[in-house]
């Protein structure tokens, strides 16, 4: 990966040119150093899914031979699927990072749920799950693996974006970026998002990992899984907190997910490709987009947008 | 789907098919791809020019909107497009809600997409002169600019503006798209007559070449494939342009080797590592390095990375270095070849963009940041302001949102940099405000005033600790500050009497005194404000130097200049006592009856009543002139000073 490639394409000169791949690495790697360099208390957000898979190998070469110097948070809803759980844990060990974990208290004790709470879900376990944590650990800067191509309002987002203390973003107020150069400075009650994918696309992500060999959750290859349709989505029985509506009996399919989250709110796709390059095969041939598994989106026009400015990452 | 778009489709298959491959052997596919090259580039123009329509254009025809995407697009096109029941491109990358009901974009946002030659990033602008400051933004890391025109409209005062912006960021590779052919006939004639006057003008602001390409964004003219409306264009379409256009890093390699050190790494007391973004040249081990701006010289031991250590690394690339000797290296430094090592100075002519709403203050400190430094710099009044729509140099006083102006500026030490133009990582830098953190400018480094290994700070025998030692005592700045009316004076006058009858050697330096003689030449604006504490606290420095203590009655009513005076003495020798007065006091008490004119509108910019007064938040004392006696003040601020 960090060899530069010594046949000079395109006919040009003999510079050794680096690859698309080599410079967004070299990119996120000098966003990560400068977010260290700079901050008194940074924490990398730890969804598990393939994006911060990613953020996480990323983080493992900035700062070799030390490790990552900052602690993996993962804002738990207690509803990620179980082979998430099992991959978190190692992740964390190989890394050689502290892995905190919050659930927020409030929720445990409503038993909050995404059958019976709808949208108030999503809030209170990752929104407001999130910025208890944040608080709590007094976290200044906290990396997430955000991509601006993903939807549209990201697409304006910075690589430093500057939260108020009630952790609320302001679109229309966002410092100008330019050259690497990264304004930190911030007041004590503001934090940072620091996003280090920002540049990177879906297809670029599932390169970086075949090329690197990155471990991802073994969700995103198919194999026959229990799953019930609902809604036009198909929904995997991951255990046995999920209430069956009348008439329904799980079925097995081979089935595979292009995004992970909470089971009960992650739709699958039918698909038969359980290699790696079957897996960026199916995508390249693909027609809709990877945000229209998660059910969130779907709640409102720009809801995306709305939900950022009210904190979820 | 509208016959349009399904017409497109087709064309585009031709050219663009779905790479077989992916079907085929996708292996081989991802082997391909592995190998591509990434450009970043920007478009310019306004909405009227089609830019967003292109840039649509754009994703659309490398296959990078999807089903559910279209359908949206589609469905929005309906709701708030402006094809009727065509499809609205320009909806694709209008990103945030309020922009999209307003049909303007009014930030940069940055799109993605692929060919099998290349990656692509997108900046994409707003063109209204309201936002320049983000056209510079974006163009700041572009390799290739696309100009838009309008071939309606011709040459236009904002095509001017947008130019000297892309030329001013140092984008070599410049696209001139005439767009809307199809509105004019795809007239050959009416192309040349824009180029041509194009020309013109791009050698007047010294744009060194350009190429002219006649398209139609929406009707996909030249875009992806030449275009059958205008046989008598030859040249390469807009894609196949931005494939083979060259990147800015891989020229980069051609220099002599710079790194800016953004983090020593440590993990044990057997390795110390460097770690860096390399801006320029190639490194490898043994290379003879020098260190900057220290000077000091060693060779590189190691090329460090997580997949073993490298051979060599070029321009581009992140590593971490390790030196064959123990120098010291830290966050900051910058580390080059030896032999061809970059100039280090402290004063510097640059060009500024100004960003803030808050105009520029000559004389106020303000944070630099170039490469991974950050430290503290002041600029001078401009020497001139560029008129950005007729390129006229103005004289100026100062610099507001969105203007340009080419000033000097001095930094606080002397630093390592390139001008903007031979390396732009280690000349291009942002000013940042020291009290609000807002980025307030970008700024280009031409070059260094004067040398500073030519200039030696004279090293005097009798030393200031000499000085204030025959004196007994230690050189102070009693800095009172506070509105007009609240009781400086007064009270510094008898402060200085109870010192001088312990027989402390002092000066009292009064804002009134000071302003008939060394300062008669400011006013009261904020930009003079600034410069009357500048020169007061040069003043003051040099008088502790002579192991003065120093009394100071100014307003001085903003906290970054105290802070700046502040800095420039020794710890602890700066002592700012916040003489409290409320504006309804002072006003009553309105000795020199300043409040009553400033109220009757006679005064202009007078504190607290139409210009600010920011408290102290860190003074050393606070007297409440409202419960205390002058004499009962400066009894305070006597013990309190000779306690301290």
């Amino acid at each position: 990966m960090t060899t530069p490639e010594t046949a000079a394409p395109e006919g040009a000169d003999n510079a050794r040119m680096l690859t698309h791949l080599q410079r967004l690495e070299a990119e996120s790697i000098h966003i990560m150093r400068e977010v260290v360099a700079n901050a008194e208390n940074p924490v990398m957000l730890y969804s598990v899914g393939k994006d911060s898979a990613c953020m996480l190998h990323l983080a493992k070469k900035a700062f070799y031979p030390s490790p990552p110097p900052f602690p993996l948070l993962h804002v738990d809803t207690t509803w990620k699927f179980q082979e998430m759980y099992k991959l978190r844990e190692k992740a964390a060990k190989d890394a050689g990072m502290d892995l905190i974990v919050h659930q927020n208290p409030e929720a445990v004790e409503k038993q909050i749920n995404p059958f019976d709470h709808g949208a108030l879900h999503t809030d209170m376990w990752k929104t407001e799950g999130l910025k208890q944590a944040l608080t709590k650990y007094k976290f200044d800067v906290a990396f997430g693996g955000a991509r601006r191509d993903e939807e549209k309002s990201r697409a304006k987002e910075r690589i430093f974006s500057f939260r108020s203390a009630n952790h609320r973003w302001d679109p229309k107020n966002q410092r100008p970026e330019l050259w690497k150069l990264y304004n930190t400075r911030k007041s004590k009650t503001e934090s940072i998002r620091a996003f280090p994918l920002s540049n990177w696309t879906e297809l670029d992500i599932w390169q970086y990992i075949h090329l690197e060999g990155i471990e991802i959750v073994p969700l995103y290859f198919s194999a026959p899984r229990p799953v019930v349709e609902r809604d036009g989505m198909l929904i995997m029985v991951d255990d046995a907190r999920m209430p069956m509506q009348d008439g329904e009996v799980p079925m097995m399919k081979s089935v595979r997910f292009r995004t992970l989250g909470c089971y009960p709110l992650t739709g699958a796709v039918e698909s038969t490709a359980a290699t790696l390059p079957d897996v960026i095969q199916e995508m390249l041939l693909t027609t809709t987009s990877e945000r229209q598994g998660r059910a969130i989106d779907h709640d409102q026009a720009a809801s995306m947008e709305k939900k950022k400015q009210e904190g979820y990452f | 789907m509208s016959d349009m778009t399904q017409t497109d489709a087709a064309q585009t298959d031709q050219a663009y098919v779905t790479d077989a491959l992916i079907a085929e052997d996708i292996e081989a596919y991802l082997l391909k791809h592995q190998h591509k090259t990434m450009l970043r580039f920007i478009t310019c123009g306004s909405v009227d020019d089609g830019k967003s329509t292109l840039i649509g254009r754009l994703l659309y025809d490398s296959k990078m909107i999807f089903e559910d995407q279209l359908a949206h697009l589609e469905h929005d096109s309906k709701a708030h497009g402006t094809q009727g029941q065509g499809i609205d491109f320009a909806l694709l990358v209008d990103g945030l809600a309020a922009e999209r009901e307003q049909g303007i974009t009014i930030d940069v946002a940055y799109r993605f997409f692929a060919t099998d030659k290349r990656k692509f990033i997108v900046a994409d602008t707003p063109g209204h002169e309201q936002y320049t400051r983000n056209m510079v933004t974006g163009a700041s890391t572009a390799d290739l600019a696309v100009i838009l025109i309008d071939a309606r409209q011709g040459v236009l005062t904002q095509t001017r503006r947008h130019s000297y912006l892309v030329n001013l960021l140092g984008i070599k590779n410049v696209v001139l798209a005439v767009n809307k052919m199809d509105l004019v006939d795809y007239s050959q004639e009416r192309f040349y007559e824009i180029v041509k006057e194009y020309s013109h003008f791009a050698k007047q602001i010294g744009m060194e070449s350009f190429l002219p390409m006649p398209i139609s964004g929406l009707a996909g003219d030249n875009i992806v494939t030449r275009s059958d409306n205008m046989p008598w264009y030859q040249g390469p379409t807009l894609m196949g342009h931005l494939e083979d256009a060259p990147v800015n890093v891989a020229q980069m390699q051609e220099e002599p080797f710079r790194m800016a050190v953004q983090w020593v790494n440590r993990p044990n007391l057997d390795f110390r590592g460097f770690s860096g973004q390399i801006a320029s040249g190639v490194v490898r081990p043994g290379d003879d390095i020098r260190v900057l701006p220290s000077g000091k010289t060693t060779r590189v031991k190691s090329i460090v990375t997580y997949d073993g250590e490298l051979p060599e690394a070029v321009a581009g690339q992140s590593v971490t270095l390790t030196f064959a000797d123990e120098v010291d290296c830290s966050r900051g430094d910058i580390i080059a070849r030896s032999d061809a090592p970059c100039e280090v100075a402290d004063q510097f002519e640059v060009t500024l963009v100004w960003m803030d709403e808050a105009e520029m203050l000559p004389g106020r400190p303000y944070l630099l940041k170039v490469g991974t430094q950050t430290m503290t710099a002041t600029v001078t009044e401009p020497k001139y302001e560029v008129n950005v729509n007729t390129l006229e140099q103005m004289p100026s006083k100062t610099l507001g949102l969105n203007a340009i102006g080419v000033v000097n500026i001095s930094t606080d030490r002397a630093i390592p940099f390139e001008s903007y133009c031979d390396n732009p990582d280690l000349g291009g830098f942002i000013l940042i405000d020291r009290m609000t953190n807002a980025t307030v400018a970008a700024g280009m480094m031409h070059f260094a005033l004067r040398r500073s290994q030519n200039i030696h700070w004279q090293a005097l025998d009798v030393d200031r600790d000499a000085h204030a030692a025959s004196k007994n005592q230690k050189a102070r700045v009693v800095w009172f500050t506070g509105l007009s009316g609240s009781g400086k004076s007064t009270i510094a006058n008898i402060v200085e009497k109870k010192l001088h009858a312990l027989g402390k050697h002092t000066f009292l330096l009064d804002g009134d005194n000071v302003r008939h003689g060394l300062n008669r030449d400011l006013g009261f604006t904020d930009a003079d404000r600034v410069e009357n504490i500048r020169r007061v606290g040069e003043v003051a420095k040099l008088m502790t130097d002579a192991g003065l203590i120093v009394l100071t009655a100014f307003i001085s009513p903003f906290r970054a200049e105290r802070q700046m005076v502040r800095e420039m003495l020794a710890d602890g020798e700066f002592f700012e006592v916040y003489v409290n007065t409320p504006l309804e006091v002072a006003e009553g008490r309105d000795v020199k009856g300043l409040y009553k004119k400033a109220r009757a509108g006679n005064l202009k910019n007078f504190t607290g009543i139409d210009s600010p007064y920011e408290t102290p938040q860190q003074a050393e004392l606070t007297v409440n002139t409202v419960e205390l006696s002058a004499e009962e003040a400066a009894e305070q601020i006597v013990q309190a000073l000779l306690n301290s």
